[in-house]
């Protein structure tokens, strides 16, 4: 009650609060006039006893200030009229103003984007129920390759599911791909797809939007052929008309029934799966329940009471049971091992998005140092100001309070503007970087809002609370004096800006240095020689499946008739086939083994990524012969017993021998195997920028082994831009066959470049980080150092004056520069030198510790800051000793 | 002057009242005085802590105050204890001997056992 009134009360007399005030004023007034009474009668003189009054009443003006306190919204009055008076200011110094605007709105837009692409794809879980109780499982062999996971063979994972108990589901999967026909107008073209266990939907808990899903019925050898669509395959190439559920749709030739669409959100494991189709369907019975062909994902779902620990254990007995049983007679892994479904998503990307967000928060930093800066070289120039407020009654809560406000502005406007630039950059980045797993996820939530709304005030705080501490504390006098000495800017000012730019000078070089490693990176990247010609060639894939070629003839028919018609087509120079290019990936491997060698120990594999290629293929791609010879015109159909290798292949398996005329025996033509003739060695080829050689073999691919020659990519060497062959190339293959679809019609320079995306982004992102945090650093070494230069104009002039030489002066000041930005030289190099290790694992060639990188960066920041430094220190030796002191 | 004690904080409220009850009503000037006087000089009231005591009881409607003219003939604003101030000031009295009262208790010695 008594509360409530005292509120009543409080409104209205922040209503009538002049009156209030001026009567307040006439009663202090009367108070004080009754005092200077007593002393008068007291005996003194009016004056000594009006001032003895005004001393005992204890200055009218603050306890006017008080009692304003106690009335009205003294809190929200106080923050509205700051934030006022910050608008004012602000508008005052309208360069100021943009500068620091401009600044933060970058650090925080940028700091904004980064947190959202984090949380999107690191942290908020897969968009499935109970996603943390979901993992991947790959078997491995700890004992020997204890970091390398392998893919699960089938047989190995219905052993699993047979006998584990602590998993509620499993489901294997992997990626497949289909052509489908053109029809009704529609183009045909090349699907990519999965293929998974009948329970796959099942174990990760998604729904039909439409139809059903697969049953146990649809997922066994000789089942009808079903498939279910993506949401985004359903609403592109069927308009989204759910008639199709029941009807058929042609893949491979062959007609599958349309039984459901998933839902829009599901794009496990990647969007760009289109279709889905039962796992057993279409396999031969050996290759479904084979011990040695690793080829599948594994997903399963942990029981809700059942201990991960415990559940993997039994998983890994199974599979070592399975090891110790048939290690002999094919390739076997001993163990299993789970990681999180996310972490298997998303877990390569992890390092290069941490690196990312540490370099944003990094400039965030600087720009908040920066910010500082200005704002302490702002509260230098009105400490008299403050000086006079407080004696005039303001408490350093409220000069502090009016200060920290104006840092406030700043940041709040700043993050605005931040926020509107981090949407566009997120679109930016995720359009760009399409290598980004979950990239379809990444949008801002309410965490990300929230984010920037505590970035945004924790900037605020921390670029103005150091300044609006140092410029109200101290005495008053002393304030006043030195303000109107003019020399002024007293010597702990300078010191506390000079902390500020070493702070910001040691970030600088950290991310420098970062920046540096990543582009080094970057570069060895892009220019490894991945051993073969990159210039003004073209690729294109295409898949020969179905009824039409399913004898050999039809393959080599159709390869020999293409690559005829290409020769001959004008500005090409050469042309050649071949299943996968340099720079491509590793697409597969084949165990082989060497009669000619004695037989290998029980668990000794030797696994060679398998190529397929026609005689003019090495010379297209300017792949060097070695020894031997290459594939002959004739080595064709059923005269295929021949292979060609690389040098790396014959350092492992032919030490000191010559491979020539030796055998490798492989199992490609036939699940039995059979000798291919070793006839021609090639130089090696990197099969990924970035990775070491591995063991290769090319079988000839017009053998037109259906299956192991569909798989096709035309290469096209040009002598100028290859781009413009790339339509009439596609317009003889329609002519070929106009069911065919093409796809990756890519140069090698856009092959490389797509694998090569994620360091393209560190190294290009942090690098821009980088030099813009460089240029914030130049600019507040420039302010500090110009500020001082003014404020010391007189001490210059008097040492001048006194016969000092402008070489002295303009060294004086360039070393008083330069020292905070050496010593922030140290520390950065101090902490990188600790810090650059954590970006090791996403180097390439580039030792953490590059030594180059190291003093580039030194070298970039001592001319940066010297010349930051030297247009101050040259203006402090072109002062007039003369006109220096007059203006004293 | 200097070495006087200041008025505990949350006490001046209650001599403020008492000595509107016991003198009748009284300007801001008188109200000090009189304080300090009862104290045996032992307290300096501050007028920035008179002040905003005299408001927060005024907003609270323990006092009202208007302007009158003092003894000397001066214009001054008069505080006087309103009902509910009466009721405000038996209350704390209360109050307070029961505070003090437990408080002796705790530090008399003849008590400890």
């Amino acid at each position: 009650m008594r509360t409530w009134r005292g509120w009543s009360k409080r409104l209205r007399a922040w209503v009538a609060d002049g009156d209030r005030d001026r009567d307040l004023g006439q009663e202090l007034e009367s108070v004080v006039e009754m005092h200077t009474d007593e002393y008068l009668r007291a005996g003194m003189t009016r004056e000594e006893a009006r001032r003895r009054a005004l001393i005992e009443v204890g200055g009218v003006e603050q306890v006017r200030q008080t009692v304003r306190d106690g009335r009205g919204f003294p809190r929200l009055e106080g923050w509205a009229r700051d934030a006022k008076y910050a608008m004012r200011a602000l508008l005052r110094t309208p360069g100021f103003s943009v500068v620091a605007f401009v600044v933060m709105a970058i650090g925080i837009g940028a700091s904004v984007t980064l947190f959202t692409v984090v949380r999107s794809v690191l942290l908020r879980p897969l968009p499935f129920p109970h996603a943390d109780r979901l993992v991947a499982l790959y078997s491995q062999d700890d004992r020997s390759k204890p970091d390398l996971e392998n893919n699960v063979a089938s047989g190995d994972f219905y052993d699993w599911q047979r006998s584990s108990h602590g998993y509620e589901q499993m489901a294997l999967w992997r990626w497949t791909g289909y052509n489908m026909s053109g029809s009704g107008g529609d183009l045909p073209e090349f699907l990519n797809a999965g293929t998974s266990s009948w329970n796959l939907f099942a174990t990760l808990g998604a729904n039909p939007a439409l139809g059903r899903l697969f049953t146990p019925d649809d997922d066994h050898i000789g089942a009808g052929l079903t498939v279910i669509l993506s949401w985004s395959f359903f609403e592109r190439r069927f308009n989204g008309d759910p008639g199709i559920l029941g009807k058929t749709i042609r893949l491979n030739s062959q007609n599958y029934t349309v039984i459901g669409v998933l839902p829009a959100w599901f794009q496990f494991p990647d969007p760009k799966i289109q279709l889905w189709v039962p796992w057993q369907v279409g396999e031969s019975r050996d290759a479904i329940f084979s011990h040695y062909i690793h080829i599948a994902h594994v997903v399963a779902r942990l029981r809700a009471d059942a201990s991960a620990r415990a559940a993997l254990q039994e998983l890994s007995a199974v599979e070592y049971g399975l090891y110790t049983r048939l290690r002999g007679s094919g390739p076997m892994e001993q163990g299993v091992i789970a990681k999180p479904l996310l972490e298997d998503v998303v877990g390569k990307v992890k390092t290069p998005l941490y690196v990312l967000l540490g370099a944003v928060v990094c400039l965030l930093l600087i720009a908040c140092l920066n910010l500082s800066n200005l704002l302490v070289a702002r509260s230098a120039a009105r400490r008299r100001e403050m000086a006079i407020r407080s004696a005039l009654g303001s408490s350093r809560l409220s000069l502090i309070r009016q200060q920290l406000m104006e840092s406030l502005l700043i940041c709040l406007i700043g993050g605005a503007f931040g926020l509107l630039l981090s949407v566009g950059a997120t679109q930016w980045l995720i359009s760009r970087w399409t290598e980004l797993p979950r990239g379809y996820d990444v949008h801002p939530d309410g965490l990300a809002v929230g984010f920037s709304l505590g970035v945004t005030l924790m900037a605020g705080v921390l670029a103005g609370l150091l300044p609006s501490i140092s410029s109200t504390g101290g005495t008053i006098l002393a304030a006043l004096q030195v303000g109107s000495r003019g020399i002024g800017g007293s010597v702990g000012r300078a010191s506390l800006r000079k902390a500020l730019l070493t702070a910001e000078v040691a970030l600088t070089v950290v991310l420098l240095i970062a920046a540096g490693l990543l582009f080094k990176s970057f570069l060895r990247l892009r220019t490894v020689e991945l051993g073969c010609t990159t210039k003004n060639v073209l690729t294109m894939t295409y898949f020969l499946r179905g009824d039409q070629y399913s004898k050999p003839e039809q393959i080599v028919g159709f390869d020999t008739q293409l690559l005829e018609r290409v020769r001959h087509l004008p500005g090409v120079q050469a042309a050649g086939l071949t299943n996968v290019v340099p720079g491509d990936g590793y697409y597969g491997d084949h165990e082989v083994w060497i009669p000619e060698h004695p037989a290998q120990a029980p668990g000794e594999h030797h696994f060679v990524a398998y190529r397929t290629a026609d005689p003019g293929y090495f010379s297209a791609m300017g792949i060097p012969l070695l020894r031997g010879r290459l594939f002959s015109n004739d080595e064709r159909l059923e005269h295929d017993k021949f292979v060609i290798v690389n040098q790396e292949l014959v350092r492992q398996y032919f030490p000191g021998e010559d491979p020539l005329g030796k055998h490798l025996r492989v199992e490609w033509r036939t699940p039995q195997g059979e000798n291919y003739e070793i006839i021609g060695v090639v130089a090696n080829t990197k099969y990924l920028v970035g990775k070491p050689p591995r063991p290769m073999m090319w079988f000839p691919i017009l053998a037109g082994i259906p299956g192991n020659s569909g798989d096709s990519v035309l290469v096209v060497r040009s002598e100028t831009d290859v781009t413009p062959l790339a339509i009439p190339i596609q317009r003889l293959i329609a002519s070929l066959d106009m069911n065919l679809p093409v796809k990756n019609v890519l140069t090698m320079e856009q092959i490389i470049g797509r694998s090569t995306t994620n360091s393209s982004f560190s190294a290009t992102l942090v690098l821009s980080f980088a030099g813009f945090s460089l240029v914030l650093a130049a600019v507040g070494l420039y302010g500090v150092l110009a500020y001082l230069v003014t404020q010391r104009t007189g001490e210059i002039g008097v040492r001048m004056a006194l016969g000092a030489r402008r070489e002295g002066v303009l060294r004086l000041v360039l070393i008083d520069g330069l020292r905070p930005a050496l010593l922030g030289l140290g520390i950065g190099i101090t902490v990188s030198l600790g810090m650059t290790r954590l970006i090791s694992s996403v180097l390439y060639g580039t030792s953490p510790l590059d030594a180059s990188v190291f003093l580039a960066v030194i070298a970039t920041l001592l001319i940066s800051a010297t010349g930051a430094c030297l247009l101050p220190a040259w203006r402090a030796a072109r002062i007039n000793p003369m006109c220096a002191l007059r203006a004293e | 002057m200097g070495n006087k004690n200041e008025v505990w904080l949350g006490t001046l409220s209650l001599m403020v009242l008492r000595t509107l009850a016991t003198m009748g009503p009284q300007h801001g000037y008188g109200l000090a005085r009189r304080i300090e006087q009862i104290s045996g000089d032992r307290l300096s009231v501050n007028y920035g802590t008179l002040y905003p005591a005299l408001l927060k009881l005024e907003q609270d409607g323990s006092i009202t105050s208007e302007w009158g003219i003092s003894d000397t003939n001066r214009r001054a604003k008069f505080y006087q204890l309103t009902r509910a101030g009466r009721k405000h000031l038996e209350r704390e009295t209360r109050d307070w001997h029961e505070t003090t009262a437990i408080l002796a208790r705790f530090l008399s010695p003849a008590e400890e056992g």
